[in-house]
């Protein structure tokens, strides 16, 4: 095991084996998407209340979830680079900010596409929809505050503890449905009682968040392999590659 | 086949919403394999540079 992470924490070993992984990986996010997709769309029959307007919920609520999952992984890895100040979390975190801001991006805009119809209304200063927003900022303050310092350790300081401040929104977003009483309806899917929707919309809802989960690992393993090309440029298994290439 | 473009009268912002993260998706898909060709193809130009300066130097 121990070993494991020790050869992971080799650059070209990395490289090869997230090669190796990487279609299988991208081919069963491809399968389960198209499968999430036509269920959601074609099959699950429509709401009773919200007729078809609902099928949104198959990319809003995995959207919005992968939102804070992306920033507790952001914010894990922002503690091991500042503890450890290991190469690889570096790069995690860096890697991150740009997906879960896009993420937020994509909550929120397919929110507001299912308010309006809904409530009447793109947007309002709830606190589900207000501390949502907030974490966009969150994110591309870490964005910007990336981009303006020089100095890899102070960069990756700097950012981590931005990144740990924020993480104090994320119960808050979570929470806010319940301690908030406003247009956002509360969870579907909790921990701690049966979901109250019907199973033939719950499998396709489930199939997508997989499907996330797995795109957002196939694009962070990407954007870690273009770094690892990046910083060993000079190296000579870099250089056969590209010459190969 | 009518019915499903129609989503029920909520064909706008159905099709908008999924269209948007379709795009989200694929723009977080693309850019890192351009970067990696582009990076790619920079470092087989750099080396190749170096072999003809080592070249130039050794004459």
């Amino acid at each position: 095991m121990w070993t494991f992470f020790h050869k992971l924490g080799s650059p070209r070993y990395f490289y090869d084996l997230s090669g190796r992984v990487l279609p299988w990986l991208g081919l069963a996010t491809a399968v389960l998407l198209l499968i999430g997709l036509y269920w959601g769309l074609v099959v699950a029959p429509p709401d009773y209340q919200q007729g078809d307007s609902y099928r949104i919920m198959y990319i809003h609520v995995p959207s919005a979830w992968m939102s804070l999952f992306v920033y507790m992984v952001m914010a894990g890895a922002a503690v091991i680079s500042l503890v450890w100040k290991m190469k690889l979390s570096e790069v995690v975190a860096a890697n991150c900010a740009p997906l879960g801001a896009s993420f937020t991006a994509a909550a929120l805009v397919t929110g507001m596409l299912w308010g309006k119809p809904m409530w009447g209304t793109y947007w309002v200063w709830d606190a589900r929809l207000t501390s949502e927003l907030l974490l966009l900022f969150l994110y591309l303050g870490v964005i910007g505050l990336r981009n303006a310092i020089e100095d890899p350790r102070t960069r990756a300081r700097a950012s981590g503890v931005l990144t740990l401040v924020g993480v104090v929104n994320i119960p808050i977003i979570h929470y806010s449905v319940i301690w908030w009483n406003t247009l956002h309806q509360g969870p579907t899917i909790s921990k701690f009682s049966k979901p109250s929707v019907d199973p033939t919309m719950l499998w396709p809802l489930l199939i997508m968040v997989v499907a996330f989960m797995l795109y957002f690992a196939v694009v962070l393993l990407m954007r870690a392999r273009c770094e690892v090309l990046a910083r060993e440029r000079n190296t000579a298994w870099v250089r056969q590659l590209a010459a190969q290439a | 086949m009518q019915d499903f473009f129609h989503m029920g009268g909520y064909a706008f912002f159905v099709w908008s919403a999924y269209t948007v993260v379709l795009v989200v998706l694929t723009a977080n898909f693309i850019s890192p394999m351009r970067r990696r060709r582009r990076l790619l193809r920079e470092i087989s130009q750099q080396s190749s540079r170096k072999i003809i300066n080592d070249a130039e130097t050794q004459t």
